[in-house]
């Protein structure tokens, strides 16, 4: 099975692409499957089990960090459409985080920008662009070409390895080259790891270790005499 | 890559029919126009273009470059893309001042940054009322700034072999004046257009109805003479304009005499 994970800031599109992808995949004979990852509403669930009948759910993350909900579940949901005897599990998560990205080492990760967001924004969102094998631009069709070029500069620049599609996805434009990428992607193979570092600053004492001494714990520690540092795997 | 010309083979139309005009070729050195009512699917037409339709987008139309599909490097590749399109959407988004743009513009298509960006405004300038400040914001400027800018963008900085440019009419800029320096260059140049001067101008104009391509027309000899009235009666009207603009009251010798001098009244 193959897993894509897609991430990108809210009303990007990034549901509008993954359903023109599905559309594709489908016709041409694959098996999906459709995981949601959002903080506390999502109906995306619901649009792909109607619209496509493919195996489709959601999860909240409420108090979790919602990438860090990814993480939790991810192992479950890849048993979950397997079960469902599904080629490609098609993960949208909630795009929120500036500082982690959710994508899986060695496996394809997603991100989805607009082209009417600022110029700036490449240089805003870190890890989730950073990281990310491919970066769709979406609403082409709403900004001047020499604009989209100066976006695409910018992409790049925080991102030099990012393959750019651009798309109007609300039309279908500039979805095969995204399909044909997902066909060509990896097939998952255990044990999965989550690509770059999460942000430092989990404490075990405020997870539930209460032994004394900074020998005892990992993450960010500190000893009396010294600085701050880190030590764990 | 060196451009001779470029082919739309016809898809449907919205009713789902094959288009009239199976096949259509613009050579370089060719002035389109693309004329038809609101909502007939000139701008679908041009978007066609730009996107190296290869029959998936909604109308099924293909594009050929030399007689051949894009590869699509020239979609992937901005300094490879010999297409320009201006559109009606004219609003620019970017927080850039006009300089850096136009500066990552010139080095995204390859360009020494400098000549390219005096060059640039320069030509935009002399299309707009108020000229362009370099240090402006990209959304401080006015419409008609912002689409002086673009087209000059497209021409010196994009230096694209084919341009196109929807509606230019509309975009506030001296309209004349953007098409008699646009002829200075050789490239393949599609107008979409309501505006008889510029369809007139072309060298044929494709007749758009219900999403598909009708008709072509050439311009003929007989055309040709309606033309040169029409630009009278249009240069009588741009010069009335001129003077409201510039806080003038209008009387009725003025008329006397600009219809006299247009051979209308003697």
């Amino acid at each position: 099975m193959k897993l894509v994970i897609c991430a990108g800031p809210p009303t990007t599109g990034k549901t509008t692409v993954l359903k023109q992808v599905t559309k594709k995949l489908i016709a041409d004979g694959r098996r999906l499957a459709f995981l949601k990852i959002d903080v506390q509403y999502a109906e995306e669930d619901e649009i792909f089990s109607s619209e496509f009948s493919i195996p489709a759910r959601k999860v909240y993350s409420g108090e979790l960090c919602p990438d860090h909900c990814n993480v939790m579940v991810l192992g479950d949901a890849i048993e979950w459409a397997s079960k469902h005897d599904a080629e490609i599990l098609l993960v949208e998560t909630a795009g929120l985080c500036l500082r982690c990205s959710p994508y899986v080492e060695g496996l394809l990760g997603l991100i989805v920008l607009e082209a009417t967001s600022g110029m700036n924004l490449p240089r805003k969102i870190g890890p989730m662009l950073s990281l990310a094998d491919i970066a769709m631009v979406t609403k082409i069709d709403l900004v001047s070409q020499a604009e989209r070029e100066v976006f695409r500069a910018r992409i790049q620049e925080a991102a030099p390895d990012v393959s750019i599609i651009e798309t109007n996805a609300l039309h279908g434009i500039g979805i095969d080259p995204l399909v044909r990428r997902i066909a060509q992607a990896n097939e998952i193979k255990f044990p999965l790891f989550l690509r770059g570092n999460p942000p430092v600053g989990t404490c075990t004492i405020c997870v539930g270790k209460k032994e004394i001494g900074w020998k005892q714990h990992f993450g960010v520690v500190r000893p009396l005499e010294g600085e701050i540092f880190y030590q764990g795997e | 890559m060196t451009i001779a010309d470029l082919t739309v083979t016809g898809g449907r139309g919205k009713d789902g029919r094959a288009e009239p005009v199976s096949e259509i070729t613009l050579r370089m050195g060719d002035i389109v126009s693309i004329v038809g009512p609101t909502g007939c699917g000139k701008t679908t037409l041009i978007n066609d273009i730009e996107l190296f339709a290869n029959r998936n987008t909604p109308s099924g139309r293909r594009v050929l470059i030399n007689g051949e599909s894009a590869e699509e490097s020239c979609s992937s590749d901005p300094a490879r893309n010999p297409i320009a399109l201006i559109s009606q959407h004219t609003n620019f988004l970017s927080d850039l001042p006009v300089e850096d743009f136009l500066s990552i513009h010139a080095t995204v298509r390859a360009h020494e940054g400098g000549e390219a960006i005096r060059e640039t405004l320069g030509f935009a300038n002399k299309l707009t009322g108020e000229p362009i400040i370099r240090t402006s914001a990209m959304t401080e400027l006015s419409g008609g700034q912002t689409r002086a800018l673009l087209i000059a963008d497209a021409v010196v900085i994009g230096n694209s072999p084919i341009v196109l440019l929807d509606e230019i009419e509309n975009a506030g800029i001296h309209r004349t004046r953007a098409l008699e320096l646009l002829k200075e260059y050789r490239k393949i140049f599609v107008f979409v257009t309501h505006d008889p001067r510029i369809a007139l101008l072309s060298d044929y104009r494709v007749v758009m109805r219900n999403g598909a391509m009708q008709e072509v027309i050439l311009t003929g000899k007989e055309e040709g003479r309606v033309a040169a009235e029409l630009r009278k009666m249009d240069d009588l009207i741009l010069d009335f304009r001129n003077r409201i603009r510039l806080g003038e009251r209008l009387t009725e010798n003025v008329l006397e005499e600009q219809m006299k001098a247009c051979g209308y009244l003697t």
